[in-house]
C-alpha cells in the first residue's frame, strides 16, 4: 500500500528539483522545460489526491493543465525562436534589453 | 500499485529530473526529461488514472518534447561550457530549494485528516467513460474554453515564429538604404 | 493468478515472435517479390549444398535473405563516426525498435481458448485503454529516428532525422483521428471488444467488418500507417541523390539492422492494426461459437477448440495478406516530394479525418447511441 504522503513528497521533491533547474540553468530552453515539468509535478499531486478521494476532479484538472501546457509550449517556443532570430542567443544573461 | 513499483518509479523520476538540471547538453537534458515524464505517467496509471497517464505520454512525450527537440536543432545550440550561471544565482537557487523542501514537511498530514482517504475505487474509476462524464458535464465550460485557448495559442505561435514577408524585407532594406544616403 | 501471469507472458513472447516473423517475411518479400514485380531475378546466389541447383530447382534466395545477409550485417564493423554522441548513437536503434515490439502485446490474435478447464483470452495484455496505448507507443517511436539522425554528427543524417520525425508526427494526427472514429463507432477502447463487435453478418451473408462501417477511416489509417513506417511512397527520410540513407547513414552492422528491422516490424504492426480495427481481427466469416452458419440456413458444427484455432489462423492469414498488399504498394507507387507529403498530411488527411469524426458523431447521435 503506497501512502499518500509518499506520493505527495515525491511530487514535492520533483517540483523542487525543477525550481532549482529553472533558477540555476541559464539556457532559456532548459528553463522553459523546467517550467513545463513543474506543472507535471503538480499534476502528480492532483492525481494522487483525486485517487484517494475517489473523485474524478483531479483527473479532469490534470487534463486542463495538459492543454494549457501544450498551448504554453507552442507560444513559448515561438517566442524563443523569435528572440534567437533577433539576438542570436538563448542565454538568459545576455538578454538585457530591459535592464538599465 | 505495489510499494516496490512506487519506489522504483520514484527513484527513476528523481534521478532523471536531476539529470535534466545537471546535463550540459540540451538534447541529453531533454531525454532525461522524457524519462521523467514517462515514469510519472506510469505513476498515474498505477493510481487508476489510466486515460490521463496515456494522454501524458501521447501529448507530452510524443508531441511537446519532440517540438522542443526541433527547436534545439533549429537553434543549433552549443554545449554549455564551464559554469552554468553566476554564483549569486546559484546561492539564491539553493536558498529557494531549501525553503521549498522545508515546506514539504506540511505534506506529512495529521492522522485524523487521512481518514477520509481510501485506496479502493468504484468500478470504472479512471476509465474514459467516467472521465468524459466529468469533463462534459461539470467542466463543460472550461473544456470549451480550452479549445479557444488552443486556437489562440496556435495563431499566436504562427504569428510569432513567422518570417517577415518579402515585402516587409524590401521595405526594411529601402529604409536602411535611405538612412545610409542621409548619412 | 500466477497461471494467468505465466500465460500472459507466454502470449506476449508469442506475439512479439509473430511480429518478428512477419518482419522477416516482409524482408524476404522485399527482395524476391520486388524482383518478381520488376522482372528481374533477385537474390539467388547463396546456397548451402548446391544440391537444389543440380536437381534443376530455382534458387529462391532464402539462404541469401535469411542467413547470409543477417550474418554479414552482424559481423560487420560497428562504426561510430568521429564527433558523434557515442551513448545516443548506440541507444537510438533500440529506442526505435523497442516501442514497436511492445506494441504487439495489445493486439488480440484470437478468441478465448479453453484448455484443460482453464479459459484464456488470446491477447497478451487485455488493456481497457488499448487504443490509447497504441498511440502512445507509436508516439514514443519518433525518438529513435530523431536521435539517430542527431547523434551521428552528420548533416545528411540530421536532415533525414528531422524529415522522419516531422513526417511521423504529422501522420500520427491523421492516424489518431482515424482511430478516434473507430473508437466512437464501437464505443470502446478495448481492442478485443472491438473485434467481438465485428462478429455476425448483415443481410444474412455480409460480415460485419469495420471496413464496411468506416471505409474512410480505413483509407486514412492505411495511408497514415504507410507514412508512419516510412515506406514508399512516403520514404522521404531516405533519398539516394539528396540525403543518401537519411538518419541511417552513419550506422553499420547490427545497429543498422535494428533500424531496418524497425521499418518492417512497423509495417507488420500497421497490418495488424488494420486487421483488428477494420477486417474483423480473428473473426472468420459465418463462424459462430457453435460452427459455420453457411448463408442459406445450413449449420456445419465445429468443435470449440477448433474454432479458437481457426480464429488465430484467420488472423494470421489476414495479416499476411495485408503485409503483402503493403509490399505491393511499395513497388507500385512512385514517391512523393516532401512538400507534397506535408500537404497531403495536413491539408488532405487531417481535414478528412475531422470530417469523418464529425459525420460519425452525427450518425451515432441520430441513431441513438453507440451500442
Amino acid at each position: 500500500m503506497v501512502q499518500l504522503s509518499w506520493l505527495m513528497a515525491l511530487s514535492g521533491v520533483i517540483f523542487v528539483i525543477w525550481v532549482a533547474g529553472f533558477i540555476i540553468r541559464r539556457n532559456i530552453l532548459v528553463m522553459f522545460m523546467s517550467i513545463e515539468l513543474m506543472l507535471n509535478a503538480v499534476n502528480l499531486a492532483f492525481i494522487s489526491l483525486g485517487s484517494r478521494l475517489g473523485t474524478m476532479d483531479g483527473q479532469a484538472i490534470v487534463f486542463f493543465v495538459m492543454t494549457v501546457a501544450a498551448a504554453e509550449a507552442a507560444v513559448g517556443l515561438a517566442i524563443i525562436i523569435s528572440i534567437f532570430r533577433s539576438r542570436e542567443t538563448v542565454h538568459a544573461d545576455d538578454l538585457t534589453l530591459l535592464r538599465w | 500499485m505495489p510499494p516496490v513499483v512506487f519506489w522504483f518509479l520514484a527513484t527513476l523520476s528523481i534521478v532523471a529530473a536531476l539529470g535534466v538540471v545537471v546535463q550540459r547538453n540540451p538534447v541529453h537534458s531533454l531525454l532525461a526529461l522524457v524519462l521523467t515524464l514517462i515514469s510519472i505517467a506510469v505513476l498515474f496509471i498505477g493510481q487508476d488514472a489510466v486515460v490521463v497517464g496515456f494522454l501524458q505520454v501521447i501529448v507530452y512525450a510524443g508531441a511537446i518534447m519532440v517540438l522542443f527537440l526541433f527547436v534545439i536543432w533549429l537553434l543549433n545550440l552549443p554545449m554549455e561550457t564551464g559554469s552554468t550561471g553566476r554564483l549569486a544565482i546559484k546561492f539564491l537557487g539553493t536558498i529557494a530549494v531549501v525553503a521549498l523542501l522545508a515546506e514539504l514537511e506540511t505534506f506529512s498530514m495529521p492522522a485524523q485528516l487521512q481518514i477520509k482517504f481510501s485506496a479502493t475505487h468504484a468500478a470504472g474509476y479512471g476509465s474514459i467513460e467516467t472521465l468524459a462524464e466529468t469533463l462534459f458535464s461539470q467542466y463543460l465550460i472550461a473544456f470549451e474554453v480550452t479549445s479557444v485557448l488552443l486556437l489562440v495559442a496556435v495563431v499566436g505561435a504562427v504569428a510569432l515564429a513567422r518570417r517577415s514577408t518579402t515585402v516587409e524585407v524590401q521595405e526594411r532594406a529601402e529604409q536602411l538604404a535611405g538612412r545610409e544616403k542621409a548619412a | 493468478m500466477t497461471l494467468e501471469l505465466l500465460v500472459g507472458a507466454i502470449e506476449a513472447i508469442l506475439m512479439v515472435l509473430i511480429g518478428l516473423q512477419l518482419a522477416i517475411f516482409l524482408l524476404y518479400f522485399e527482395r524476391k517479390g520486388s524482383a518478381l514485380i520488376q522482372d528481374r531475378v533477385g537474390a539467388n546466389r547463396a546456397a548451402i549444398t548446391g544440391l537444389g541447383r543440380k536437381l534443376g530447382m530455382p534458387n529462391l534466395g532464402i539462404v541469401n535473405t535469411l542467413v547470409a545477409d543477417p550474418v554479414k550485417l552482424f559481423t560487420k564493423e560497428d562504426f561510430v563516426p568521429e564527433g558523434a554522441d557515442h551513448f545516443l548513437h548506440g541507444l537510438a536503434p533500440f529506442l526505435a525498435l523497442f516501442p514497436v515490439l511492445i506494441t504487439f502485446v495489445v493486439i488480440p490474435f484470437g478468441d478465448t481458448i479453453t484448455i484443460a478447464g482453464h479459459t484464456f483470452e488470446l491477447q497478451a495484455a487485455n488493456l481497457d485503454a488499448a487504443a490509447l496505448y497504441l498511440l502512445a507507443t507509436i508516439g514514443i517511436g519518433v525518438y529513435g529516428v530523431a536521435l539517430g539522425g542527431w547523434a551521428s554528427n552528420n548533416r545528411w543524417a540530421l536532415l533525414g532525422g528531422i524529415r522522419a520525425s516531422a513526417q511521423m508526427i504529422s501522420y500520427e494526427i491523421a492516424m489518431g483521428l482515424a482511430i478516434v472514429s473507430v473508437v466512437m463507432t464501437y464505443g470502446t477502447l478495448n481492442l478485443q471488444e472491438m473485434v467481438r463487435a465485428q462478429g455476425g453478418v448483415w443481410f444474412g451473408f455480409l460480415p460485419r467488418w469495420g471496413v464496411l462501417v468506416q471505409p474512410l477511416a480505413f483509407v486514412l489509417l492505411l495511408t497514415a500507417g504507410v507514412a508512419e513506417s516510412k515506406r514508399i511512397p512516403f520514404d522521404l527520410p531516405e533519398g539516394e541523390s539528396e540525403l543518401i540513407l537519411g538518419y541511417m547513414v552513419e550506422y553499420s552492422g547490427g545497429k543498422q539492422a535494428a533500424f531496418m528491422f524497425t521499418d518492417f516490424a512497423e509495417q507488420a504492426l500497421v497490418a495488424m492494426m488494420l486487421v483488428t480495427f477494420f477486417l474483423g481481427g480473428w473473426q472468420v466469416p459465418w463462424l459462430y461459437p457453435d460452427g459455420f452458419h453457411v448463408p442459406g440456413g445450413h449449420l456445419l458444427a465445429v468443435a470449440p477448440l477448433a474454432i479458437s484455432i481457426m480464429g488465430v489462423i484467420a488472423f494470421l492469414i489476414k495479416v499476411v495478406i495485408l503485409c503483402a498488399f503493403l509490399g505491393l504498394v511499395r513497388w507500385t507507387l512512385p514517391r512523393f516530394r516532401y512538400d507534397q507529403l506535408m500537404r497531403l498530411g495536413w491539408k488532405g488527411l487531417v481535414p478528412l479525418g475531422l470530417a469523418n469524426v464529425l459525420v460519425t458523431a452525427f450518425i451515432i447521435v441520430a441513431t441513438g447511441g453507440a451500442h
